[in-house]
Parts: C-alpha cells; sequence; structure tokens
C-alpha cells in the first residue's frame, strides 16, 4: 500500500500529462500482479465496494471526532477521504505492517455493510495519514487527482510498448485486476478477446468549432446537434446492450430500446423521446426535459414507456455483423449504416439527416434559425474520416448555437470541491419578479460554477467573503450586490425552482461590477425565453 | 419612549471586557483611544508583528517591539511616530490602561500584547506558534482572564509535522535531482529566514541562493543577530551555477517570469497550507512542505488550555471550529469578525 500511496501523492503533485504518464509507467513495470491491476482499477475507477461508501468513511468519523468539528473539516479540505486520513486517530499501540493492495482490496470486497466499520478501522490503524488517504480513496472511488481512463490506459500501453487502440479495445469485457491484459502486454502472450460478448467500444468525439471558423463543406458533411444523450448499441444477436457516453452499460433504463435492436452490430445514434420539441414535428423528438424523466432509472413502469418513448437517431455504425467499419471513411460508413438501419422498426430507429447545404455560409444561416426550432446547433464531420476513439484535431466539430444572455444578481455561493476546495466557486443567482424600485424580491433562477477564469474566480470569492449577510452551513449569503451575465442555451419552465424556471448550462460569462444590481434584467424576460 | 414607562436602570458596573471593542478594522481600546494591528491608519496603533497584514503605515504612533519598528521601517521608509516597547517592558496608555509586550514565537520581533485596565488582563496574540525557532524568541504563556487568539490553522485536520522532516523531504529531493535546482516558495519575512536557518542547523553549509526581494529582510535578520550563513543573490547568477542549488523566492515568484531563468526548477513551498493536497495543487507546487509560522490545531487548544482565560476570543482565520472546541470544552468563548487579515502567505 505504501507505493501506491507514494504513486497517488506523486500524480498529486505532478501537472504535466508527461510526468504522471511517467509515474504511472513506472509503477506498472515495477509492482507485481495483481497489485498493480488493482490499482490501475482504482486510477481508472473500475473499483467498486457495495459495502463502503463515502457515508460509512463518515460515520466511522463520527464516532471518533466530533461531527462539526469533521464537517468544517471536510469543508475545508474539499474532500472525505482526505479529510478523515488527516483526522483519523493514530493507534495508541504501535501499528501492524501495511496492508498490500491486494490484501485491502480482498478485505474491501468481502465486507458487508455491518462489518464494514469495524474491518475499515483496523486497515485504517495499519497505515499512516497518507497510507489511510490511499485506502479510502481506493474503497471509495473519487480520485480527483486529474487522471482520465485514457490516460490511464496510454500509460499501460507505453509502459509495455504495446498500441493504446488494442488497449482500448481489449480493455472492455476484462476486469481488475486485468491479469490477462497483463499477461498480453508485459509477457508476448495471446490478447483477450471478447467476441462472444457485446463488448463497448470507444466513442469517437467531436472539438467545438471555433468562433470565425469555415469549414469547406465539400470536405465536411453537416448534421443538427440533437439534445439527448449519446448511446452505442451492441448485439451480439442474442444480448443486445445500451452504453452511455461514458461506456455505462444502461440497458436497463430503455428495455424498449434493447428488445427491438437484435441485429449483430455495433452503431452510434443519439437517444432521445419522441415529441414535436426539437425541430418540430418534422424534429420528432421532445425537450431534453423530457429525457430527463427516462434517466437514471433502474426500472422503468409502463406508464413511462408509454408517456415518453425512447428512441435512438442513428449516425454512425462500427460494425456490421463480423465486420469492422471503423477504418471506413465517413462516406462509405453513411452508406452501410443507411442500409443496416432500413429494415429496424421506425418508431424506435432513424436516421440522423444530413443538412442539405451547399456551402458554409447557407449552413451558418441555417444554424441561426436552429434557436427557434429548439435544436443545440450543428456537427461537422469530415467525409473521409475513419471511425477513431476519441477526440482527432480536424475530423468531426459541433457548432453549437450562440448563447443566450441575462443579467443576474449574485445570491448565494457554495465552496467548491478538490481543486477549488478553498475558494466559493458554485454561485446561486437569481432576477428580480418585478420593479426593484417598487419592493420586488430576487428570485433564484440557476447555479453555476464555470465559465469564469481563474483571475475572476479570485474575484468573486474576495466579493463573497467581503459581503457575507448569512451562513447557512456551507453556504453563504450574500447582500445582492453583484450583477453576474450569465450565458445559457436555453430555459424550461420547471417546478423545481421558485421561479419556474430552469436553465441549460448556465455559466458566468462576465462580472458586470460596472451594472448596479437593480438593473439586472426581470424574470419576465427569461420567461419570455421559454420555448416549452 | 412610551408614555408611562421609566426610564432603564442603568447599572453602574460595566459589563466584562467593555473597554475593548472589536471593530472590523482592528480591536479597539476605549479609553486609551487605540487600536491594535488596525487595517487602516489610526492615531495610535500597537503592533503585533510586522507582517503587512498586521503592520499597516501611516499611524500618527505606532508602539511595537524594537525588531518590528525595524521591519516597519524597512518596508514603509519612515520611522516617525516609532515608539519601542522591548519584550517585558510596560507602557502606560492613556485612560490608565498598561500595555506589556511578551514573544509570540511567531517571526523576528512579533509580540503578544498584555493589556491591563480596571483589574483585568487581557492578552492579544497577534500571530504566534510553540515550536522552537531559531530567529526568534519561544512563545511565552501569560495569564489572563481574556485572551484574544489568532486561529488561522484552527481546523483539526491541521498539525504541522516536525520541521526537521520537512526540511529532511527537501535535502532528498536535492540529493535525488542533482540537475534541477530547488525553488522553494516562502514569505519573505520569517518563514525564508527560518527555512534557511533549520537547513543551517540541519548541516547544509552551501550558499543559499535568495530573489532580491528578500535580501533586506535577510541582511535585518543578520544584523539582529540571527546568522543565516553565506547568501547570494539569484539576480546575475549565470543558469549553471543554480543546478543542484537551493533558491528561495516569495511565494508569488514561484510560478512568475523570474522563475523561467532558473534551471528545470523543482518548485516546492514551505506554508502550513500545503498539509490540504489541492491547496497545494492550486500553487503548482511539486514538494509540499508542511512549514507553519502559526499555531496549529493542538497548539492554539493546547495553549487555551495552559493559559486557562475565563474567556476566549477568536479574531482570524477559521474561528468556527476553535469556537465548537471551546463550546465543547465549556470555554467561553466568540468570534470577532475582524477583516483585511489575510492567511495566504504562511
Amino acid at each position: 500500500m505504501e507505493r501506491f500511496a507514494a504513486l497517488l501523492d506523486a500524480l498529486v503533485y505532478t501537472r504535466s500529462r508527461n510526468g504522471k504518464l511517467t509515474l504511472i509507467e513506472n509503477y506498472l513495470r515495477s509492482t507485481r500482479d495483481p497489485d498493480r491491476g488493482w490499482a490501475l482499477a482504482a486510477l481508472t475507477g473500475a473499483l467498486d465496494f457495495a459495502a463502503v461508501k463515502a457515508s460509512t468513511v463518515r460515520n466511522l468519523l463520527f464516532e471518533r471526532v466530533d461531527p462539526v468539528l469533521f464537517t468544517l473539516s471536510r469543508d475545508y479540505v474539499g474532500d472525505t477521504a482526505e479529510t478523515a486520513s488527516l483526522l483519523w486517530p493514530e493507534p495508541a499501540a504501535p501499528r501492524g505492517a501495511a496492508p498490500s493492495v491486494d490484501e485491502a482490496v480482498t478485505a474491501l470486497a468481502g465486507m458487508t455493510r455491518a462489518s464494514a466499520p469495524r474491518e475499515l478501522a483496523g486497515l485504517l490503524d495499519r497505515l499512516d495519514a497518507s497510507g489511510r488517504y490511499a485506502l479510502l480513496k481506493l474503497a471509495t472511488g473519487a480520485m480527483r487527482i486529474g487522471i482520465s481512463a485514457r490516460l490511464a490506459k496510454v500509460a499501460f500501453a507505453q509502459a509495455f510498448g504495446v498500441s493504446v487502440d488494442d488497449v482500448e479495445e481489449y480493455w472492455h469485457g476484462q476486469y481488475a485486476p486485468y491479469l490477462p491484459l497483463f499477461d498480453w502486454a508485459a509477457n508476448g502472450a495471446a490478447p483477450p478477446t471478447g467476441d462472444d460478448l457485446p463488448l463497448f467500444r470507444p466513442f469517437m468525439l467531436a472539438h467545438p468549432l471555433e468562433d470565425g471558423a469555415a469549414l469547406d463543406l465539400a470536405d465536411y458533411a453537416a448534421e443538427w446537434k440533437w439534445d439527448g444523450i449519446r448511446v452505442q448499441l451492441v448485439s451480439t444477436g442474442a444480448e443486445t446492450r445500451v452504453y452511455s457516453r461514458s461506456g455505462d452499460d444502461i440497458s436497463a433504463t430503455f428495455p424498449e430500446i434493447t428488445g427491438s435492436f437484435a441485429r449483430r452490430g455495433v452503431v452510434d445514434g443519439e437517444l432521445l423521446v419522441r415529441g414535436s420539441h426539437q425541430g418540430g414535428s418534422d424534429g420528432g423528438a421532445a425537450s431534453f426535459n423530457a429525457l430527463q424523466q427516462r434517466l437514471g432509472r433502474k426500472t422503468v413502469s409502463k406508464a413511462m414507456l408509454a408517456d415518453y418513448p425512447a428512441f435512438v437517431r442513428l449516425y454512425d455504425i462500427l460494425i456490421d455483423g463480423e465486420e469492422d467499419l471503423r477504418m471506413l471513411a465517413w462516406e462509405q460508413r453513411r452508406v452501410l449504416l443507411e442500409e443496416f438501419a432500413a429494415p429496424l422498426d421506425p418508431a424506435r430507429f432513424d436516421l440522423s439527416a444530413v443538412i442539405p447545404a451547399s456551402s458554409f455560409e447557407e449552413l451558418a444561416a441555417i444554424r441561426d434559425r436552429a434557436r427557434d426550432e429548439a435544436i443545440e446547433g450543428v456537427m461537422l464531420k469530415r467525409r473521409d474520416s475513419p471511425y477513431v476513439a476519441g477526440r482527432r484535431t480536424g475530423l468531426w466539430y459541433k457548432w453549437k448555437r450562440d448563447p443566450l444572455l441575462i443579467d443576474c444578481v449574485l445570491m448565494y455561493a457554495q465552496r467548491g470541491n478538490g481543486k477549488r476546495s478553498s475558494f466559493y466557486s458554485d454561485f446561486t443567482f437569481g432576477c428580480w419578479d418585478g420593479d426593484p424600485d417598487a419592493g420586488a424580491d430576487l428570485l433564484p433562477v440557476g447555479k453555476a460554477y464555470f465559465g469564469f477564469t481563474d483571475a475572476e474566480l479570485k474575484l468573486l470569492d474576495s466579493h463573497v467573503r467581503a459581503h457575507t449577510v448569512n451562513r447557512f452551513g456551507p453556504v453563504r449569503e450574500t447582500d445582492r450586490s453583484l450583477v453576474l451575465e450569465v450565458a445559457f442555451d436555453s430555459v424550461h419552465a420547471s417546478k423545481r425552482h421558485k421561479s419556474g424556471l430552469a436553465m441549460r448550462f448556465p455559466r458566468i460569462a462576465r462580472i458586470r461590477s460596472d451594472k448596479p444590481a437593480h438593473e439586472a434584467d426581470r424574470i419576465e424576460t427569461l420567461r419570455n425565453l421559454v420555448h416549452d | 419612549m412610551e408614555p408611562g414607562r421609566s426610564a432603564p436602570i442603568v447599572l453602574a458596573m460595566a459589563a466584562p471586557f467593555s473597554w475593548l471593542r472589536p471593530d472590523p478594522a482592528g480591536l479597539y481600546i476605549v479609553p486609551a483611544d487605540c487600536w491594535i494591528d488596525p487595517s487602516r491608519p489610526v492615531g495610535t496603533a500597537l503592533v503585533t508583528h510586522g507582517h503587512a497584514d498586521h503592520a499597516r503605515g501611516g499611524h500618527q504612533r505606532t508602539i511595537a517591539t524594537p525588531a518590528t519598528l525595524a521591519i516597519m521601517a524597512l518596508r514603509y521608509g519612515t520611522g516617525e511616530g516609532a515608539m519601542a516597547c522591548r519584550y517585558g517592558e510596560s507602557t502606560a496608555l492613556a485612560g490608565g490602561v498598561r500595555a506589556t509586550y511578551f514573544p509570540a514565537g511567531h517571526v523576528l520581533g512579533s509580540a503578544q500584547i498584555l493589556l491591563e485596565h480596571a483589574g483585568e488582563r487581557v492578552v492579544v496574540t497577534g500571530d504566534y506558534k510553540r515550536r522552537a525557532d531559531p530567529t526568534c524568541p519561544p512563545f511565552q504563556p501569560v495569564a489572563c482572564d481574556l485572551f484574544v487568539t489568532e486561529a488561522t490553522f484552527g481546523l483539526p485536520v491541521f498539525r504541522h509535522p516536525p520541521i526537521e522532516r520537512e526540511i529532511g523531504k527537501l535535502l532528498a529531493a536535492r540529493n535525488a535531482n542533482p540537475a534541477r535546482c530547488m525553488l522553494v516558495g516562502a514569505y519573505a519575512l520569517g518563514k525564508a529566514q527560518r527555512v534557511i536557518a533549520e537547513l543551517r542547523l540541519a548541516g547544509y553549509s552551501e550558499p543559499v541562493w535568495i530573489h532580491g526581494a528578500m535580501e533586506r529582510m535577510c541582511r535585518l535578520y543578520e544584523e539582529c543577530g540571527i546568522d543565516l550563513g553565506e547568501l547570494r543573490l539569484v539576480a546575475g547568477a549565470p543558469k549553471g551555477a543554480l543546478e543542484g542549488q537551493i533558491v528561495l523566492c516569495p511565494p508569488a515568484a514561484l510560478n512568475d517570469r523570474w522563475s523561467r531563468r532558473l534551471p528545470d526548477p523543482l518548485t516546492a513551498m514551505a506554508s502550513g497550507w500545503m498539509q490540504v493536497r489541492q491547496r497545494a495543487r492550486q500553487r503548482n507546487v511539486e514538494l509540499p512542505l508542511v512549514i507553519s509560522d502559526h499555531a496549529d490545531w493542538d497548539e492554539l487548544t493546547g495553549t487555551i488550555t495552559e493559559i486557562n482565560p475565563g474567556e476566549s476570543w477568536i479574531t482570524h482565520g477559521r474561528e468556527d471550529a476553535l469556537l465548537r472546541w471551546c463550546e465543547l470544552n465549556q470555554r467561553r468563548a466568540r468570534a470577532l469578525a475582524l477583516v483585511g487579515y489575510e492567511d495566504e502567505d504562511d
């Protein structure tokens, strides 16, 4: 565990991508199985111990430290595991040998809700603060050390001199501690295969199109950017799965989709709910709000299926039957996708139409009208691009419509997590419910925690500290003197908020220190922008 | 007043410590018309130590220890209205208030101020620590009725490790990276000199390189009799000369253009905040050194227990947690909302 703890600490303090890669590579090369496999799983967030949650750790600490002092500390440190590692009382008796990663993982996996507090305490007593941090991170996930799964896979590939695309491919269907994967990469054994399993393939992603950039539509095809969730449908013929953008299996949430797709292959598309919001009746899709009713459910009622029928708007094909199509050009894949989709149930599957624009200027004009159609924007895909994992420059672009802007007043602020743990960085803002000079009040209309630069964050943080009028636990209420220009993609009716409105993707566009609070916008203005 | 009601009876005896008024600009001593560490220019200021957030320029009269006055003169260029008060010496203020200065162990010249008036004894700590420091005399516990304490590191997660361990980390990193320059961010007053003095105690006899902004303060320490060994200025040194060397600079210069002249610097920072991983990350620090000139949680709570005052006021820092500790230990306490004290540079 000491080596893993030292790796985590070094990763925390190493900023450069290459520095992190070197640290992980060295660890993987110099650590034995199965410890290194468990560590890799921990770094990529692949471990889950049902019996140990953040609340388990919290409760364990509440038995040893005053809960108020723990909460104040957690609020400051910004991380439960780190707080607990620092507050854990050192045992009076000298501690035994530190557990190995394998011993810790085996113990964590064997814990029940009832036994976890005692067993976890036993492990913590055998570690120093740095080891306790590593153990708690291992147990609860949420590493927050800036290691993406992708980075860990690159490190794995570089450590053993194998191709990262192969690593991505073989990774799925493998489980920690990945012994066959290490055997393949480190010892030259045959690669692990998963032909008979409906495995996830890494998504191809798009870069945002920079302002002012123009593309030649002879090279790029345009499609609408639908406001749903990206999914990958994988079928072996016998079994079908729906994967989300992050590679999570969400098949159980959408039984009507898995139930109507049984053709061996892998396709890529947008999951939406039927309706006439996005693009009108021709568009055929409801708002994201409607889709949200369906997300995150483990079981789905009949009423849900009837009220919010899901479908997938297909835009790419990766594998047809036995044949991997990913190296073909987008144009060729598109033809094959149309053939593949033709026999599918039209109630559950349709094709994302190609926008017939002859020039970039024409496309720009079409995009400008997208807001009226409640569509997020357009996608541009290079006609000759293969389907490659991740975000590659020059191949796919997303070109969102320009955001809406409104002036709001800062009302509440809360400290952030992780890197922002000491900064007030989550901001709740409001608009006037009438004429502020005639006694109108501010009602919260949204919350944002990005959009500002680091320098602006410092400014906002010191404003909050100097203008606090009330504290509610971690939340500070400010004197409502600062105007923030908030950018957002759209606004919808919502029962969740007192103002009756909910914004999509709100972010702080500008700090309007120059504008007096009573000149901020009224709720009316925002309500007039609702397109539901 | 409503008709038919008599005027309220004014009690002859004043409430305890009513002669001391916490104001957002600092602690105000009413009968003496004096302020302690005021954040704006006033008539008479009692200054605990030379850090800029406590010692500001522009007062008509400043009462502080000789070292603190020297530091202020260095920073603000003038010694006008300065009145020296040595450790253990008393000064009679107006209105029957007596002020006595005692070592606070924070930085060179730092003092706690004992105020005596109307039979009540009040100690204002300013910033303090209880660990040994080769650059200033140790904190001296002073019995009092009211203890006005700082709380910069007033959370139980802050337990500063022994400084020898942190200096050892720095020397080990130097040995492991002979081609890199060890760049240590340290506050120019107090922290920098303490790190240098501790390096010397650990047997490090090579020259220590310093940023130009630290030169005058280091010289002042030497004039006060604190031996810092050989110091050299980074300015003008050939790049190659700094490989494997230890360089000290103010925290703000760590990630500034200034540090680009150094050969592949390994960025370290000497601060109590380095205890928290994400705080070190915010500073782009590769080697966090948990070295603080403030009392940690155990020192803060231990000192209140040791002094055992009737009441404690908590001036600045993480006062919520220390207030809670007082509550749990059935000690009377209140938090003062003083503005303008910054603790980020420790």
